[in-house]
């Protein structure tokens, strides 16, 4: 790892809880003694629009914004999503996409737009490293649909250089109390999921 | 002690670290969060929302002249509803300090005009500043009261999105405690009629005189020098975007950005082989350089329009040949891909009064609003929108003029009527006017995130207070024509909206559904499609309503049934009205049926 350079882009759609993921992210970088920025617009997003997070993180960090090219990991909450967020990601870098598909109204009543056939598989055949996860599945069996976020944080916590200690730390800063457990065995999960599960 | 703060939540910790006693706004992106951190975080502040910019600036001033160090925020396009207190401000000064902020929106995320609100403050004659990161937000804001209260003047505090809504850490400093001296009578400052506004324009250019050598001196204006030929003058958010590609360069960075520091900036030029100016959207420290007779660089290389990014910058250094390497990927071309606009919310009580809009195919002037998204396909069903209030001064106009024949109506929200449209509706009636004016009443101003408002019954830090009667207010007026309706009765509304219509004179209807996220989110029992008498017609598609979508089951055309999502559904039943096969049903019936 370069200069402790390390960029993350979340994205979603209102609503998914793509902001508590930048924030339990951007703590883990302050409690790993490091400088980090973190950018998003708000607004009309929470109107069902796209809601994309960018966290960067380094000894200075100065533009709050990932560039095209430049994310280490993107996480994308929903399918379509990932597969739209995929200029920003680096060459070699890694993708983790919710297997979630959210379509919009635009799309099921005008003819003018198609939801794309298997965003995942597409998503595939530019990068190597495309993680795919149940991300519902698993938090509709955890009893709570709101841990997808904490589930995708567990996968991302597998790739990104920061000790595991500091993410449990940072879980336990951000999430309401009564929360907390819960969110932790959802984390645990996201870490648990290997590859060849996540295939299946 | 250091904390991960945005621009906003910096502002507001620095108003409670420099001793405000004062906040006043009305809400407006990318500005609201400032006020909602302070009323949640920092009570020690008395903070309150005011109808619009112009009360909340004039409230503002007020306070400062009774001793109390006062924050103003707003929206850039906020700052034009307060210019004319602004722009008398400046000549009367001020007693204990004072700071207006404009959050400006470049590329307009969530605002209908990208203006440059730096210009403002050349316009009114006051110093600007601008952070350029979420520590110089609270930094800055400290020195621009210290700065309004040594110079006597109001300052100009200038964000953009991405600084209000960027996060970074933030070194925290312990509250100070500042003893304003309260008002004190003094006519020929404060009284601006023309003898006494001539005297103080004479202060006023002194001021801006004094200004000019102080820009000079102050460390907001500095010099990073790494021994390059390329020099680079920036300042705020573009700073940080021209640091990140072009580390080497050296930099004037310009924290105290009006009036520009031109000695500094003299000395800047003529030693470097080349200076570009990187700004975002208008050339306004480029002009100002260029006509003092020096040689920049920069417009032509950056743009006038929308936000700016490393990668819009290192492409504008490498069109000035002075970067070769370019570490970031091209701009990719645009993906067909499905846009994802923003939607009226599943149960949103506008939808009701758009499809009926639609349906009667008037003319619709609009607002600044959630409902502003009724323009959007599949509804389309809003015809204009211009700024704060002015849906109602359209349709008039138009009206007037018999300028639309299928009839004309404006739609505006509870905070926006209250903000500018009760004019526009005196207006109305003053003129015998034959417009339809629909207020869409949900208690709430929506689109920035529920704010309070002078009709919710409850102020910005939580306190019960009086409720505007709106319809005792349009009574007032002088409306004859007024009637309430259930916005989730399609029915009802349409009638409503027809008969209106054919009414001569002003007519004022108003929809009494709260909004479907404030004060409480309102889940009742889900629809759900039985998808044996679902014939795939596709009505229900074209409501725009977020929980509905198409099913994997297709009709004999092999066209898609409809299927709704019961997370989403908050049991509004508007498609079920218009369903013309009855199959959308309460779940439960659905679940009684099967059984």
């Amino acid at each position: 790892m370069q200069d402790s350079k390390y960029n993350i882009l979340i994205i979603g759609v209102g609503g998914q809880g793509v902001l508590l993921a930048s924030e339990i992210i951007s703590e883990v970088a302050i409690l790993a003694g490091l400088d980090v920025k973190k950018s998003e617009v708000h607004g009309m997003s929470q109107r069902g629009g796209i809601v994309s997070s960018h966290v960067k993180i380094a000894k200075k960090v100065y533009s709050p914004t990932i560039e095209y090219g430049q994310a280490d990991v993107i996480v994308a909450f929903e399918q379509a999503e990932g597969l739209r967020s995929l200029d920003w990601m680096k060459k070699d870098g890694v993708a983790i996409v919710s297997k979630t598909v959210l379509i919009p109204a635009i799309v099921t009543s005008t003819k003018a737009f198609n939801y794309p056939d298997d965003p995942i598989a597409q998503m595939k055949q530019v990068g190597d490293n495309v993680v795919s996860v149940e991300a519902d599945k698993i938090a509709g069996e955890l009893g709570n649909a709101r841990l997808v976020n904490t589930i995708l944080l567990g996968v991302l916590s597998t790739y990104a250089p920061y000790d595991i200690d500091l993410w449990l730390q940072a879980i336990k800063a951000r999430v309401k109390e009564r929360f907390v457990d819960i969110n932790l065995k959802a984390f645990e999960h996201g870490r648990q999921i290997n590859k060849a599960e996540m295939e299946a | 002690m250091k904390e991960l703060l945005s621009g906003n939540e910096a502002v507001a910790r620095g108003a409670f670290e420099a001793d405000v006693r004062m906040a006043v706004a009305y809400p407006g992106t990318p500005s609201t969060e400032i006020l909602e951190t302070l009323a949640a975080r920092y009570r020690s502040v008395y903070s309150q929302w005011s109808p619009n910019e112009k009360v909340a600036y004039e409230v503002g001033i007020g306070s400062s002249l009774g001793g109390a160090r006062t924050l103003v925020t707003m929206k850039h396009v906020g700052v034009n509803v307060a210019a004319d207190p602004f722009m008398t401000h400046s000549y009367t000064g001020v007693n204990a300090g004072f700071v207006l902020v404009s959050a400006d929106d470049p590329e307009m995320h969530s605002s209908q005009n990208e203006q440059d609100n730096r210009f403002y403050a050349r316009f009114a004659k006051v110093p600007m500043l601008e952070p350029s990161d979420s520590q110089e937000s609270k930094d800055m804001l400290l020195v621009a009261l210290e700065i309004s209260e040594e110079f006597d003047t109001p300052v100009l505090l200038r964000m953009t999105t991405r600084i209000s809504h960027s996060k970074g850490i933030v070194e925290l400093s312990e509250p100070v405690k500042v003893e304003g001296e309260k008002f004190v009578k003094e006519p020929a400052k404060y009284v601006m009629v023309p003898g006494n506004a001539r005297k103080r324009h004479i202060v006023v250019t002194e001021r801006l005189e004094k200004f000019k050598e102080y820009t000079e001196k102050t460390p907001l204006n500095i010099i990073e020098n790494n021994d390059s030929k390329i020099g680079i003058i920036t300042g705020g958010i573009s700073y940080q975007y021209a640091k990140e590609v072009m580390p080497d360069a050296d930099y004037l960075k310009l924290g105290f950005s009006y009036p520009l520091p031109m000695k500094k900036i003299a000395d800047f030029v003529n030693n470097h082989d080349r200076v570009i100016v990187v700004e975002e959207l208008e050339p306004f420290y480029e002009d100002q350089i260029k006509v003092a007779g020096l040689k920049v660089e920069g417009k032509n290389f950056f743009g006038v329009r929308g936000e700016l990014s490393p990668g819009r910058v290192a492409e504008g250094f490498k069109k000035a040949g002075v970067l070769k390497d370019i570490n970031i990927a091209e701009i990719p071309a645009t993906k067909d891909m499905f846009p994802r606009p923003p939607v009226l919310c599943p149960g949103c009580p506008h939808r009701g009064v758009f499809m009926g809009l639609k349906k009667l195919k008037v003319a619709v002037t609009g607002d600044i609003g959630c409902y502003t998204l009724g323009a959007l396909p599949p509804l389309n069903a809003l015809d204009s929108c211009i700024c704060m209030g002015a849906s109602i001064g359209n349709a008039i106009g138009m009206e007037k003029v018999e300028g639309y024949e299928k009839g004309i109506v404006a739609v505006i929200g509870d905070s926006t009527f209250i903000h500018s449209g009760i004019t526009g509706l005196v207006e109305a009636v003053y003129n015998k006017s034959n417009v339809t004016i629909i207020i869409l009443d949900n208690s709430a101003t929506a689109m920035t995130g529920g704010q309070q408002h002078p009709a919710t019954g409850f102020t910005l830090m939580g306190e019960k207070t009086n409720v505007v009667d709106i319809p005792a207010l349009c009574k007032a007026i002088g409306v004859k024509n007024y009637r309430d309706v259930d916005p989730y009765d399609y029915d009802a509304t349409l009638t409503a909206i027809k008969e209106e219509t054919a009414n001569p004179g002003p007519s004022v209807i108003r929809t009494n559904r709260p909004c479907v996220l404030m004060p409480k989110r309102i889940m009742d029992e889900p629809y759900v499609v039985d998808t044996d008498l679902c014939n795939g017609c596709s009505a229900c598609f074209r409501i725009s309503c977020p929980a509905i979508a198409a099913s994997e089951e297709t009709n004999k055309h092999g066209k898609p049934k409809a299927v709704i999502d019961t997370t989403q559904c908050t049991g509004c039943s508007l498609c079920a009205q218009i369903c013309p096969v009855d199959a959308i049903v309460l779940e439960s019936k659905l679940v009684a049926k099967e059984v």
